[in-house]
């Protein structure tokens, strides 16, 4: 035990101390990048879900490697509610650089864990100071030189167990998780947990109302981040080939996929079912995917804005000449570079109008990490079926970030390869095929891939005007008849693409429409308006185009929101040339500043439209 | 030949030289381009190439769009300006059957497609790539290409006041496995290398002087008919002897003989004129191309072949079956894998 004269200043005028405050706060973790938290933040994260009780971690991190803030933030939440907050509780103040404007910003009873070395800038009398002892405890830990750092983590992960009460053999079960059972990994990190539980245990004087107290509202549920589901969904979506550039914050849908396929998808000799390669850049990127698409594999890549924008003259034309191909696009803030690490939803026009003439694209948009994982393997279904391209907008703060998620469950459905005629159904049609003959009334025609072995099976694939039997051809009747079965095939889409999640309320007046990664703070928002006497209803777009369900919600609320994750209001522009009529009373809540929206922000914003005299 | 004798030919695989034929031509009359579909027609034919397993590709320009004049009964892909070497890496990735030709422009490769192209030879995607080089850009009317001779004329006067890019220096610097050049107005040379090409496995670069009679055709135009016959050099005399055909050995006189044994068995055979040239010798192809650019000089012929390389679909270490006709069970792993994944992350 070490011996420190760790006196904790004075807490007066705090909020009530008595009154505890069980799992319902948020802990932040301010570190500086580079300083190897991601382990220790996550097995706190894990050991609280263990405990039964809703958590979510959230990431906020620079576009750097080393030496700039980041922060790591955990919400607890009885109720369940997973979105991020405007305030935290609990500081775990390890970066110099951001510590006056850490405290600063703690709520009002909250605390303040800070290294025992370390010279506050800033005191507040709101607050509790608890110091930790941390080069100390390391020193003890007996790790050698480089892995102190790591270990210097686990301070604060063992303080914080003290005083929140976190069961330690959750911490270790949750440690062993992150190293993947390597034990001796686990026993050094193990063994600081102690130590620092200890020396707190021993040391410090609990003067603050926060705890974790064991529920059982996660059973059946584990942690997991988008991206890792939607490889996941990817590969039990039968993919076949996938290129890739890299770029934040969608290369990790590669990295997991490379992992899984080369776990899931070898012969037994060890030859791959699968095919990745990593391009010299995106415009090489989705010439690949559409050539694979082209060839008959389902083929995708994944990317964020800059990526996208250099796709777009092949988007165009894999529109245009019907070929199937997936892009997930896990957007991020800005323009080209624009916040690279921090999240939005400031993609959505350029997606589903990507190219240039007439063409609109099939976008999925996911709204949890289990419908990544579904989406990951809808989307080649769609992109088959459809013979198109499918774009699939994620973004940051679902792709990068934990959330918890009940299992994945198996497709129950075969792999759609939608209209592919063989060499034997050619043989039975005598040779009498088109490949852009609307046989069934859906838009969608028949196909056949290169190298099927019928002298009728060859057609001429092209971005230039075509006829039915694909010849070239630039008759003004040619390409109006091509156009307007692309638009009817679209429409056909509209009826097949995953429908709008919607809640209604009975007598609800307004009606919130949202989508993707806001949902959590959605939810929340209308609890919060609720308890303000606003009742709400919800709709939840999941895909474009835009769908009836759409029209008869917008006609069964007087007034509508539509809350997004970028300045534009980008969505509310789809939906207002969905419903012209209605374009007046859709309203848009949108904000970008790098972070997922919060139930605060967009509560008070209806609210306070929805107290003025003349409500929209 | 008559249509006739045409008709009643046949190859190994019982076609017909018209099975090779394509959509008729919308070429200007007498453009280089129109005689290299033909040669790819004779070159298929002799080979007894399956055509529906052959896939074309190609990017933007007049040279892009000849794939529909040849090959009618092999599936084609006209992509984007530049972009071909992309669409033929994931579909030859995905589908290593596929016997993969190529059709580019000098703009197409040597501006826009620049990237692309210096990839795939790094890649080494198995495929034939024909460069069909005028020297200018004739589906956008004449202006000059980064293939363009020093001092050429542009359409509207300026003179091209900058190097030409060698499309045959960057293949082979880029890694490029096999690298020929030849003359749109010698069918002859041309088929022997484009048959070799197919034989080999990895790319093959064949970049081929093909005048565009309409926009750069003129006298002292290093890409028209007139200087390509007087300035030709036939590096050697080629013949290249697929492994079922060895009649055409006795046309070899012995002695000036060079063997360069292809993948499959088959042999190409050089007749060197430069008795010191060696194709296989990297520096050599790169001193002999840098040479020739002071001269205003190109020479035809195999220039440098590596049959050592390993192909992308070799060192993507795949399956014997192409990925495109593997069946839906070896694509969907099992429940059983579903259910440990979520176990772990439990
Ligand atoms: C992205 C893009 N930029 C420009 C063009 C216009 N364009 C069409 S063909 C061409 C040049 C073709 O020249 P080359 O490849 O030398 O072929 P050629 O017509 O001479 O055979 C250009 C610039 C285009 N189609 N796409
Ligand atoms: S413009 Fe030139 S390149 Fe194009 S078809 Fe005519 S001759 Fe050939």
């Amino acid at each position: 035990m070490i011996a420190t004269d760790a006196k904790q200043p004075p807490a007066t005028n705090a909020a009530d101390r008595r009154t505890p405050c069980v799992n319902d706060f948020s802990i932040t973790i301010a570190t500086v990048n580079g300083a190897g938290s991601q382990t220790a933040n996550n097995t706190l994260l894990r050991a609280i879900h263990k405990m039964g009780v809703p958590v979510s971690g959230k990431n906020i991190f620079p576009s750097n490697i080393q030496g700039l803030p980041t922060w790591f933030t955990i919400r607890v939440s009885t109720a369940g509610y997973l979105a991020r907050r405007e305030q935290n509780e609990v500081l775990v103040a390890l970066n110099r650089a951001s510590l006056q404007e850490d405290i600063r910003n703690l709520a009002s009873g909250g605390i303040c864990l800070y290294p025992l070395d370390e010279q506050l800038p800033l005191r507040r009398d709101d607050v509790t100071f608890y110091p930790m002892p941390v080069n100390e405890l390391v020193k003890q830990s007996g790790a050698d030189l480089k892995l102190r750092p790591y270990v210097a983590n686990m301070v604060y992960v063992g303080a914080l167990a003290w005083l929140l009460e976190i069961e330690l053999p959750e911490v270790e079960a949750a440690l062993s998780h992150q190293f993947n059972g390597k034990q001796k990994a686990i026993t050094l990190n193990y063994a600081t947990v102690q130590a620092a539980y200890d020396w707190a245990a021993a040391n410090l004087v609990k003067n603050d109302p926060f705890c974790i107290e064991r529920m059982d509202r996660t059973t059946g549920t584990f942690l997991v981040d988008g991206n890792s589901a939607a490889a996941l969904g990817a590969v039990f979506g039968g993919v076949q080939f996938a290129a890739w550039y890299p770029i934040t914050p969608s290369t990790s849908i590669v990295d997991h996929l490379s992992d899984y396929l080369h776990r899931l998808r070898r012969d037994p000799d060890g030859k791959a079912t699968y095919s990745i390669v990593q391009a010299e850049d995106e415009l090489a990127v989705i010439g690949m995917v559409v050539g694979a698409g082209w060839a008959g594999a389902r083929s995708m890549t994944a990317t964020s804005g800059p990526g996208l924008s250099l796709m777009a003259e092949f988007a165009g034309y894999a529109y245009f000449a019907e070929i199937p191909a997936v892009i997930w696009d896990v957007q991020r803030m800005g323009p080209s570079t624009g916040l690279p690490t921090r999240t939005a939803q400031d993609d959505i026009l350029a997606a589903y109008t990507l190219g240039h003439g007439d063409g609109r694209h099939i976008c999925l948009i996911p709204g949890t990490v289990n419908e990544c994982f579904e989406f990951g393997s809808m989307a080649l279904d769609l992109a088959e079926r459809l013979q198109t391209l499918v774009i699939v907008l994620s973004d940051l703060d679902l792709g990068l970030n934990l959330w918890p998620t009940k299992p994945f469950s198996y497709p129950d459905r075969p792999l759609d390869r939608g209209k592919v005629l063989s060499a034997e159904e050619l043989t039975r049609l005598q040779g009498d095929w088109k490949r852009y003959a609307d046989l069934d009334g859906d838009g969608i025609c028949y196909r056949t891939l290169p190298g099927t072995n019928h002298p009728a099976a060859a057609y001429f694939t092209r971005g230039t005007g075509h006829n039915e039997a694909a010849g070239y051809s630039e008759r003004p009747e040619d390409w109006a008849a091509n156009l307007s079965r692309l638009a009817r095939k679209h429409d056909y889409a509209r009826t097949i693409v995953p429908a709008p999640v919607i809640d209604p309320v009975n007598a609800a007046e307004v009606g919130l429409i949202s989508y993707g990664s806001n949902d959590p703070a959605i939810q929340e928002a209308r609890d919060l308006l609720h308890a303000s006497g606003i009742a709400s209803s919800y709709l939840r777009l999941r895909a474009l185009p835009l769908e009836s369900s759409l029209t008869e919600f917008i006609s069964s609320h007087k007034r509508l929101y539509v809350v997004e994750n970028n300045l534009d209001g980008q969505m509310r522009a789809l939906i207002q040339l969905h419903a012209p009529a209605d374009a007046d009373r859709l309203v848009s809540i949108a904000k970008c500043d790098g972070l997922p929206l919060t139930a605060d922000w967009i509560a008070a914003s209806i609210a306070a439209l929805e107290a003025k005299e003349e409500k929209p | 030949m008559t249509a006739t004798t045409e008709s009643a030919a046949v190859n190994r695989i019982g076609l017909s030289k018209a099975d090779y034929n394509g959509a008729s031509s919308t070429l200007c009359n007498g453009c280089g381009h129109y005689s290299i579909a033909n040669v790819i027609i004779g070159a298929a034919y002799e080979l007894g190439l399956d055509p529906t397993r052959i896939a074309k590709f190609s990017g933007i320009g007049c040279s892009s769009k000849s794939p529909a004049y040849f090959l009618g009964k092999s599936h084609s892909i006209n992509g984007l300006h530049g972009r071909m070497p992309s669409l033929a890496t994931g579909a030859t990735t995905v589908n290593k059957d596929l016997v993969a030709i190529g059709v580019s422009g000098d703009g197409d490769t040597g501006s826009i497609g620049l990237g692309q192209f210096k990839h795939l030879l790094r890649r080494n995607v198995d495929m034939v790539y024909l460069i069909e080089n005028n020297g200018v850009y004739g589906l956008t009317k004449g202006q000059l290409s980064a293939t363009a001779d020093l001092g050429q004329k542009s359409k509207h006067g300026g003179l091209n006041e900058l190097p030409p890019i060698d499309l045959c220096l960057e293949a082979i610097i880029a890694g490029c496995s096999f690298v020929a050049r030849s003359f749109a107005g010698d069918p002859k040379q041309l088929q022997t290398l484009l048959k070799a090409a197919f034989s080999h496995r990895g790319t093959a670069v064949l970049n081929i002087i093909s005048p565009c009679v309409t926009f750069n055709n003129g006298e002292g135009s290093t890409k028209s008919y007139v200087w390509g016959r007087e300035h030709e050099l036939p590096l050697h005399e080629i013949n290249f002897i697929p492994l079922e055909h060895d009649e055409i050995q006795a046309d070899y006189e012995a002695g000036a003989v060079r063997e360069v044994a292809m993948h499959d068995g088959s042999l190409i055979r050089l007749r060197k004129i430069d008795q010191e040239y060696d194709p296989t010798d990297r520096m050599a192809a790169i001193r002999l191309l840098e040479e020739e650019h002071s001269g205003q000089m190109f020479t035809t012929g195999l220039l440098y072949i590596n049959e050592g390389r390993q192909t992308l679909a070799e060192h993507e270490k795949l399956v014997a079956l192409p990925l495109v006709h593997l069946p839906d069970e070896k694509l969907r792993p099992s429940r059983a894998a579903l259910d440990a994944i979520n176990a772990e992350y439990s």
